[in-house]
């Protein structure tokens, strides 16, 4: 009688362990915490230890709130005048269209032969190592070295921006080049087709999407980089405006005027970028 | 339904459309800018030619290398640790901000319109001004640095934020988990491995961007690039531009691998 009582009424089972994990342990949970920690350690490391050149912290912010206030309260044409500086802005702006384009084209012709699924693999690691190192080379420093040959100025601009916003896409497409389905290539390939049909008529269409929001971060990227190099390389447009008045002549009101429009055309390109992106997000 | 025929032509007919209209704003833009185009394909080869002979570092120029090497490992430390720190305050700020753990609506557009303010001015300018004030020292290039990443990661944490913590914020709340013990327990670990990922990728932005930084605010290894160009010691140059290559290199690789573990 008890013994058949004490099977029917069992105890519920407890779970084996005693406590609840809360965290499991993982190579990507010990990895995160191990670059976590170096990372804050060199900051540490790097903050106490830098190069101050003996400024005095307070009055420095003092000047650069001064500087602020001139700047953003009360910006100006200056000496320069507003058409001069729409003008300068205009060519910035082209000048970062014209290299985005060649960028596009050249980046998607590189970026097919580069794709593991479309190529040979020696053809493809051989660009890849090429893109990889013309990639690490900073912009301004391709632009400088450009206009040893053909004199500083817009070609010497040109050639810099182009050559980095190549090799930027050319990786960026062919990620995306390389995500498509192989299914698509193969079936295509099995029909017969030649190897630009199955380019235009297969791979384009699939990563028309992305290859239009990749350029347009790119656009982007060529305009901040415009200034950048007409700032440092002495290339022109507003970028050599900006270095005018904020590095020689001091004059923070125009520089504030220059800041504006630079803020208010990446806002219209991104304007812009956003409604191209949805109507090809939404075919 | 459209007669595939009727659609062909379609596409054909706006395909040529686009193509057409981005040749003549190319055309149109080169002629604006006195672009010459041959000129400037030719010239490709020729500044190749020019770097063979004259970037080539010789056994001369290895004398300038440990002070290469000194300056561009002080141009890699100030781009982690701006990042860090714009990191830490973008971190925070992104929580204030973001649609999901944001206070409320008044904050979260504030908190955009300043992100995406301290993003947009360039960093020439932001290099100059601190230039001015703080003069020719390191911290001036950590400070624009530190105030171009801070606009980047609070935009790119608070999509993280969005994109991957919605549904854990709501499944805690119901819960009747504390606002704090939502985003130290659930909100923040989780979105941990995409964060650092985002700091990895802009760590080697700024080591790049460290180059432009110091030759206007004569720090770091954009400085002494630019010193050995402009006093025609091309062969320093070169070695300064072959050991960038080396260490951006090295940190894409390094960060590549992290994220292969982490995410």
């Amino acid at each position: 009688m008890t013994d058949s009582q004490d099977s029917i009424i069992q105890k519920s089972k407890l779970p084996n362990s005693p406590e609840i994990k809360l965290h499991e342990r993982s190579l990507s949970r010990t990895m995160i915490l191990v670059v976590f920690v170096s990372l804050l350690l060199i900051t540490g490391y790097t903050l106490t230890h830098l190069d101050t050149a003996g400024v005095q912290i307070n009055q420095a912010l003092k000047e650069l709130m001064t500087t602020l206030n001139q700047m953003f309260l009360q910006p100006n044409a200056g000496t320069d005048g507003l058409p001069l500086l729409m003008e300068a802005l205009g060519n910035s702006v082209l000048l970062s269209i014209l290299t985005t384009i060649i960028g596009a084209v050249f980046g998607f012709l590189f970026a097919v032969l580069a794709s593991k699924n479309l190529t040979n693999a020696y053809l493809g690691a051989g660009i890849r190592v090429i893109m990889a190192v013309i990639r690490a080379i900073p912009t301004i420093i391709w632009a400088l070295i450009f206009s040893i040959v053909c004199g500083l100025g817009t070609t010497a601009a040109i050639l810099g921006l182009s050559f980095h916003s190549i090799a930027y896409l050319t990786k960026a497409y062919s990620e995306s080049i390389e995500g498509i389905d192989n299914a698509k290539i193969e079936s295509l390939k099995v029909t017969g087709a030649k190897f630009w049909v199955i380019v235009f008529q297969a791979i384009w269409p699939t990563i028309v999407a992305s290859f239009v929001s990749w350029t347009f971060i790119r656009l982007e990227i060529n305009f901040a980089n415009a200034i950048a190099v007409g700032a440092a390389a002495g290339a022109g447009g507003i970028g050599y405006q900006l270095f005018v008045a904020s590095g020689m002549s001091f004059d923070f009101h125009e520089t504030g005027l220059i800041v504006y429009l630079v803020i208010l055309v990446t806002f219209v390109l991104e304007f812009i970028a956003v409604k191209i992106r949805q109507y090809y997000l939404n075919r | 339904m459209q007669s595939p025929i009727k659609y062909l032509s379609h596409k054909g007919w706006h395909q040529t459309a686009i193509i057409a209209i981005i040749g003549g704003i190319y055309i149109l833009g080169s002629q604006i800018l006195n672009f010459d185009n041959l000129n400037g394909l030719l010239a490709v080869p020729k500044a190749f030619a020019w770097l063979g002979v004259n970037f080539k570092p010789t056994a001369h120029s290895m004398q300038y290398f440990p002070r290469i090497w000194q300056k561009l490992i002080q141009t890699v430390l100030l781009a982690i640790s701006s990042t860090m720190v714009a990191a830490i305050i973008a971190i925070f700020v992104a929580l204030l901000g973001s649609k999901v753990t944001g206070i409320n609506g008044f904050v979260q557009t504030i908190v955009r319109a300043i992100a995406s303010f301290f993003r947009n001015i360039p960093l020439v300018a932001w290099s100059m001004i601190l230039l001015f004030s703080f003069k020719q020292s390191d911290f001036t290039g950590f400070l624009a640095l530190l105030l171009m990443s801070v606009g980047y990661l609070i935009r790119a944490f608070m999509e993280i934020i969005e994109d991957e913590a919605s549904e854990t914020m709501l499944a805690l709340k119901a819960t009747g988990a504390s606002y704090f013990q939502v985003i130290f327990q659930a909100v923040l670990p989780q979105i941990l491995p995409s964060i650092l990922s985002w700091i990895l990728y802009m760590i080697e932005n700024n080591v790049r961007d460290a180059t432009l930084v110091g030759i206007l605010t004569g720090t770091g290894i954009g400085f002494i690039f630019d010193i050995y160009y402009k006093s025609f010691r091309f062969d320093a140059a070169g070695m300064t531009v072959l050991a960038i290559i080396f260490v951006v290199i090295a940190l894409e690789t390094i960060s590549n691998q992290i994220r292969k573990v982490i995410l």
